[in-house]
């Protein structure tokens, strides 16, 4: 037992008398079970939710982008808003599972799964934006650099925007493969607990074979442990060229150094959120509270309450840097901002994003599921505001007085947004009912340091 | 030579690492361990040597950068140099710091999946691929530790047995 040893004072990350293959049957009992009627619901309204986004695109497309809002003052607005958003969202995932894995934070392996998954699914729907947005998405190609017709005329590679293609792209693939390779033992679990032969098909072409030889897992860990190191400066590299999108142009309100990180933080911390709001609902509708405890809940709102403060911190750098350089365009931006026609856009993302994580410095709060569960909506409400804020009240206040104008949203831009929200659900509803939602193998190699039947057993005997 | 092996088979993690220690210490071959979950110093009690994983994954994160830095010399200055937005591109070290973000990213994308195919590769894990472990418990609960027979049946199992296993299976191993 001395070799499990973990300090008393930590609190156990699995709480309850739970053995090896507990873990496996908690673990299976979603996929295995059938589906409750709340699901059914849940998913038939995300589904309706994507069919409806996916009309808003056939019909922009159809049509061209003049059915959105978008004017020739404004021509980055909710689009863009939700691109960024879902990157930001899409940070939490590699964030728990690759920095938290070198930190050596055990809590990590309760949620990394479901982080993982929930980033890979908003990256989806970030990506979706930008192609839609070019208008002819059957030339999206021409983002990459390839041979083509006019000889070889290549791609900028001096813009943040293509910079962007590779980020995300790489982004998106490498926390697919760390995903999946975590994800071989717990298929195989599944495979060899399966009794009907379709699933039991499934499951083990998912799990590529996987047999769990001492060679593999000693494999496995190395592998992982890279592709966290490389995953690391990667998810700080995707939101810093977005922010790039904004910090290398010349409109007053973007062009600021402190972009990147102030995107960076603001994407951990709407991560945070969105993770809290999907895992406390299924660590209640899929039983696994044993393993995603309140402790793992009560620390991902310190990383919310902290990050939040940054980002705080950011809003007023930002204010104070505009009066302080002189710069009259950027200072009558800022002023705008805050006072000007969107000055309840601005205070909505203040009071979400500033003041509201500040309830998570009293313990009360942060460990009431209700609360976190409230506050997680309201940080994802406002980090939507504050890109929209960032995007459209910089841009409708032009140069050119004359050019002065507002921004409205269409039906259709609505509909796309909802859509990708719906998309999002539908995925991740589906990931649900069919993926091993916990890493399994994992929370099993910490069960003897920080469950809490052995923890008891170890600090009762004082040994 | 006969592919006999014994499997001996454990429910827990630390029985297990003791085993391994005593089959060593009494010299004889362990063929193979399956366990449900890393089990920590497994590798180094079994006498595994360390993967160079990490080592291709460094080379392969350089050809990464060595590639991009190829591409984005021979599209941006040597094959169509542009004049964009009054910063030509006549000169690699001039633009090069245009290009860090991207010659960083195909390092790790490198880096990282071709560490991934290769880890793939070697430990034979693919789609279609069936699973060989012994025993479908051992993706559970059950540590299974393979030990070569060479005309020492007997003795073997008769030394296994003291070793806290719970089940001993004899196979032929194809």
């Amino acid at each position: 037992m001395s070799s499990h040893y973990e300090a008393p004072i930590r609190r156990p990350l699995i709480v309850g008398d739970k053995s090896y293959h507990d873990i496996s049957v908690d673990v299976a009992a979603p996929v295995e079970g059938k589906a409750n009627k709340l699901w059914w619901i849940a998913f038939s309204i995300a589904l309706l939710a994507f069919l409806w986004g996916i009309g808003s695109i056939v019909y922009t497309i159809g049509t061209g982008i003049g059915v959105w809002g978008l004017n020739k003052t404004v021509g980055w607005a909710w689009d863009i808003t939700n691109f960024v958003w879902w990157v930001g969202i899409g940070h939490a995932g590699t964030l728990i599972s690759a920095v938290l894995l070198l930190f050596r934070q055990k809590w990590r392996m309760g949620i990394n799964r479901s982080a993982e998954a929930m980033t890979i699914f908003s990256v989806i729907q970030a990506g979706l934006f930008p192609v839609i947005h070019m208008g002819r998405v059957w030339n999206a190609h021409f983002v990459l650099p390839l041979p083509n017709q006019f000889g070889t005329l290549w791609t900028n590679f001096n813009s943040p925007l293509l910079w962007d293609v590779f980020a995300i792209s790489t982004y998106l693939s490498v926390s697919l493969v760390f995903w999946w390779t975590g994800l071989l033992p717990d298929f195989a679990m599944l495979r060899d607990r399966a009794i009907r032969p379709f699933q039991k098909k499934i499951y083990g072409l998912l799990s590529f074979g996987w047999t769990g030889r001492a060679k593999d897992w000693q494999r496995f860990e190395e592998v992982s442990l890279v592709l966290a190191g490389l995953a690391t400066p990667l998810v700080l590299s995707v939101h810093t060229i977005v922010s790039f999108d904004f910090a290398t142009s010349v409109i007053p309100g973007w062009h600021t150094t402190i972009f990147p990180p102030y995107f960076v933080a603001g994407a951990v911390f709407s991560g945070f959120a969105m993770v809290n709001t999907l895992l406390i609902i299924m660590r209640k509708v899929s039983n696994l509270e044993a393993y995603i405890t309140k402790q793992h809940i009560e620390l991902m709102n310190i990383v919310i309450m902290i990050t939040g403060s940054i980002v705080g911190c950011a809003y007023i750098t930002e204010l104070f840097i505009a009066w302080y350089s002189g710069v009259e365009y950027e200072q009558y931006a800022f002023l705008n901002r805050a006072t000007g026609p969107y000055w309840w856009a601005y205070l909505l993302m203040m009071s979400c994003n500033v003041f509201s994580p500040q309830f998570m410095w009293f313990k009360r709060l942060r460990t009431s599921i209700t609360f976190s569960f409230i506050i997680s909506i309201v940080v994802n409400i406002g980090m939507w505001f504050e890109r929209f804020v960032i995007i459209v009240t910089s841009l409708h206040r032009d140069y050119l007085p004359s050019s002065w104008t507002m921004f409205s949203p269409t039906f259709v831009d609505i509909g796309i947004f909802i859509g990708t929200i719906g998309f999002f659900f539908v995925l991740f509803l589906l990931y649900a009912r069919t993926f091993p939602v916990i890493a399994q193998a994992e929370v099993k190699s910490i069960l003897k340091a920080s469950g809490e039947k052995y923890k008891k057993l170890r600090d009762g005997n004082h040994e | 030579m006969s592919n006999k092996v014994v499997q001996a088979m454990y429910i827990d993690d630390d029985i297990l690492m003791d085993a391994v220690k005593e089959v060593r210490a009494a010299k004889y071959h362990i063929e193979e361990v399956y366990t449900p979950f890393p089990v920590h110093g497994l590798d180094k009690a079994m006498g595994l040597p360390c993967t160079r994983i990490a080592i291709t994954a460094f080379m392969y994160g350089c050809v990464g950068l060595v590639f991009s830095v190829w591409m984005m010399n021979y599209m941006m200055i040597e094959d169509w140099p542009q004049d964009i937005g009054g910063k030509p591109s006549f000169t690699f070290i001039q633009n090069m710091p245009a290009f860090v973000p991207i010659m960083f990213e195909m390092t790790v994308f490198f880096a990282a999946h071709l560490m991934v195919i290769t880890f793939y590769m070697r430990s034979r894990l693919w789609p279609f691929k069936e699973a060989e472990n012994p025993d479908p418990r051992t993706t559970d609960d059950m540590f299974v530790m393979e030990v070569v027979v060479d005309g020492n049946e007997a003795e073997l199992i008769a030394f296994l047995e003291k070793t806290g296993t719970v089940e001993i299976k004899v196979t032929e191993k194809h």
